[in-house]
């Protein structure tokens, strides 16, 4: 079989041949630079989707290289919305500031009664590898580069649910602005997220969690007080 | 300059980075990668703690479990702290917001911790996040040290430390991105770079990039390196991928099972006997499964549901209905960079180690399962508090640039080389030799011929080389020096390996089969008096 690889030297992806048997992409990756192509770039990790290391898209969707099985014909690219350092290695440091920009850890420990129950609350959220995945689905990059992204999110979320956490209006605070009500809520991120997580509903969690400290939503205050629109400009060719 | 300057961003380093931050130090994390990448996040099953919020338990039981598996060859003091750390090594985990899973119970705090029982324990001591521990715990850290402001410097690759008349003066690395030779220079150091399982390539549960590159830089730089010649082969690695399926799938009940579907070991001994019975099965001719069907769909999804989606992906297993085909291979390794009581490094003062690249002589020959993470939390705290107290009382002048310029003619002549031998291949074949020569059974006839072949393969390094000659982001380049270090290491493995003429924890030996305290209840340790004078 072949599959493709968007290298950063071309825009033209190359094309490398291998073997007909079932592997992951990452064992084909290894395959192609330790034989065939020593200069294909990419980074990988633990082989066992839980280091974050590896995820690109093939075919347009975000996969951990470790998790996914190649299939003939794949197009493999680097991750979007991040700058690509080369071939399929690209700069995570910007996604990462968002998690410093949305202050998404425990803020004022309390001891506090927990039960399995409180363990479920963020349970899955808490299997967040930081892969990187959601943040190349989401197209709210697309038009807005400052947007907090549905992993700091997702985490934010995590620690404001945490029974511990006794000032979680510390975490609600910093994420209004390019953050929850930014959100399109088109779900991209909870269908790239190879660990199941939800973030669409994370955010729409703390949507919830901000109406209740005060806040709400600027995109309503803008209709309700803004002017009325009849769809079309009385200004136009003036 | 900075205070303390920690190379490795996983468990061990982002403790100790806190650690060192809360008592007033300057502190910078660099590592080959990001942070949340490292192989801590690979620590499944848990971390112990006897909190008895299970069932009944003691410290000194935990004590006694530890110093019983060692076999002889910890450092009973050692032990001591580590084990009465513990309780509130958790607590302070806890406090930072650890997701860790609960009991049904009305207390509060860490009370309120599940604990599970992992082999070799007389109870169930292990506290767990479902089987993510290693993962949560990680992320738990960093979510911190961005609270606390800590500096990171990312995809710096370790190349020397800079010592001077065995004082520590810094680091040099190189700029991955950049490509870059530079000195970061540091009124004290601690190294937290793993350790160097990963030269069974191909055999082994550790992630790529497990090259002891922290190890091998203090060897270089004259420090010292002892026990290398133990090494954890873990019981449950998948067949065909060398996944890791944890221990906690044996300790919540999971049986091991030969060809004929007989048990034939208690599942829950320590690792190396149960990676010995297994060995042994297989000399017989027999497979060996891991059997959890029994648990139930239900169960296995609340507590494993990582090792049953690693079984359907991995090796088309579903493991509520099949059996899964599994193999020993290596995971841990309880060698490592020479420390004292305060995590320095023998031979470099200021210069400290902690996690798996150090031998702080807790696990002695066999490390009991859970008590790693244990290590990086309590060590790691140590570590920081120490390498402050060092780069406070200590004037430290900074070092002239010897090493750096060193390193970068290094470098230089690396994309100069032309190899004929492709180095990859060689990583492989040395996996292979070490798994089949190096592994759970040895004998001197093929330590021997291992030590041949090592040299050989020494030798040959100059016939390697780099094919990528990319000065930006070259991991061709990386991958080579990893290779280089692992080379180096592995010497010193089958060499310890072949002096030590007796079977002990997980160094076992055909001919030799039981322990011999009058000749060897001693850690064989590695230094060069005068530090080598190259980068590798």
């Amino acid at each position: 079989m072949t599959i493709s690889i968007l290298k950063s030297d071309s825009t033209t992806p190359k094309t490398y041949t291998l073997e007909n048997k079932e592997t992951t992409l990452l064992h084909a990756l290894t395959h192609i630079k330790s034989t065939l192509d020593a200069t294909l770039t990419f980074t990988a990790g633990c082989r066992a989707s839980v280091c974050g290391t590896c995820a690109v898209r093939v075919n347009g969707k975000e996969e951990l290289s470790c998790a996914y099985k190649v299939q003939d014909g794949d197009l493999i690219e680097p991750l979007a919305y991040h700058p690509v350092l080369r071939d399929l290695k690209v700069d995570k440091h910007k996604a990462k500031e968002t998690l410093i920009k949305s202050v998404s850890w425990l803020h004022t420990f309390k001891e506090a009664p927990l039960t399995p129950k409180d363990e479920k609350f963020s349970e899955r959220q808490t299997d967040c590898i930081l892969c990187d995945s959601c943040y190349s689905a989401c197209p709210v990059y697309a038009v807005n580069p400052e947007f907090l992204g549905p992993f700091a999110l997702t985490r934010a979320y995590r620690y404001t649910t945490d029974k511990r956490e006794s000032t979680p209006k510390d975490i609600i605070d910093n994420i209004q602005s390019n953050g929850i009500w930014d959100c399109t809520l088109c779900g991209e991120c909870t269908l790239a997220c190879p660990k199941g997580i939800d973030p669409k509903m994370d955010i729409m969690m703390l949507r919830g969690k901000s109406v209740q400290h005060g806040y709400s939503d600027p995109t309503l205050l803008q209709q309700s007080f803004g002017e009325p629109n009849f769809g079309f400009d009385p200004n136009a060719g003036f | 300059m900075i205070d303390v300057l920690i190379i490795g961003a996983g468990g061990a380093g982002l403790t100790a980075a806190l650690s060192a931050k809360d008592v007033g130090a300057s502190v910078l994390v660099v590592g080959k990668a990001y942070p949340t990448n490292a192989q801590t996040s690979m620590a499944q099953g848990g971390m112990n703690a006897a909190l008895g919020n299970v069932e009944k338990d003691s410290i000194d039981a935990h004590i006694a479990d530890t110093i019983k598996s060692a076999n002889g060859l910890c450092d009973e003091e050692r032990v001591k702290q580590m084990c009465h750390a513990a309780p509130d090594a958790i607590a302070w985990l806890d406090s930072i917001g650890v997701p860790f899973s609960r009991i049904e119970t009305d207390k509060i705090g860490s009370d309120t911790i599940a604990q599970r029982k992992m082999g070799g324990a007389s109870s169930k001591r292990a506290c767990y996040a479902q089987d993510y521990t290693g993962l949560k715990i990680l992320h738990t850290l960093y979510d911190t040290c961005l609270k606390h402001d800590i500096d990171f410097l990312e995809e710096q690759y370790l190349l020397s430390l800079v010592v001077e008349d065995k004082i520590i003066k810094g680091a040099t690395f190189l700029d991955i991105r950049s490509g870059e030779v530079k000195q970061i220079d540091a009124k004290s150091v601690i190294v937290a770079t793993g350790g160097y399982s990963g030269l069974y390539h191909g055999y082994t549960t550790n992630m790529y990039g497990v090259s002891g590159d922290g190890i091998a830089a203090v060897l270089r730089a004259g420090g010292a390196v002892s026990d290398m010649e133990f090494v954890q082969f873990h019981p449950t690695a998948l067949k065909n991928s060398s996944i890791l399926i944890s221990e906690s799938a044996r300790g919540e009940g999971g049986y091991l099972v030969n060809t004929k579907g007989e048990r034939f070991i208690d599942e829950l001994k320590p690792r190396d006997i149960v990676a010995r019975a297994i060995y042994e099965q297989f000399s017989q001719g027999e497979n060996v499964f891991l059997d959890v069907r029994h648990l139930g769909v239900e169960k296995l999804m609340e507590l494993l549901p990582q090792e049953v989606a690693l079984c359907k992906l991995h090796e088309n297993v579903d493991p509520s209905k099949e059996l899964i085909p599994i193999k020993p291979v290596a995971h841990y390794s309880m060698g490592g960079i020479d420390v004292n009581a305060i995590m320095q490094v023998e031979g470099i003062e200021g210069c400290f180690a902690v996690g798996e690249c150090s031998n702080a002589k807790v696990h002695g020959a066999n490390r009991l399962g859970g008590n790693s993470l244990l290590e990086i939390t309590t060590f790691g705290k140590i570590a920081g508090q120490q390498a402050h107290a060092y780069a406070s009382i200590n004037t430290i002048s900074k070092s002239n640039d010897t090493q750096l310029l060193q390193d970068q003619a290094y470098i230089q002549n690396l994309y100069a080389q032309t190899g004929s031998l492709n180095f990859y291949g060689q990583r492989d074949k040395l996996g292979k030799l070490f798994y089949e020569k190096v592994g759970i059974v040895r004998d001197n006839d093929s330590l021997n011929y291992a030590i041949d072949e090592v040299i050989a393969m020494q030798e040959n390094l100059v016939r390697m080389g780099i094919e990528d000659k990319s000065l930006t982001n070259n991991t061709n380049l990386t991958d080579f020096l990893e290779f280089s270090n692992v080379l180096l290491l592995s010497s010193t493995i089958v060499s310890a390996a072949i002096a030590r003429d007796e079977s002990r924890g997980a160094h076992y030996k055909t001919g030799f089969e039981s322990i011999d305290d009058t000749k060897f209840k001693n850690h064989i340790v590695f230094q060069w008096e005068q530090p080598q004078g190259e980068t590798a």
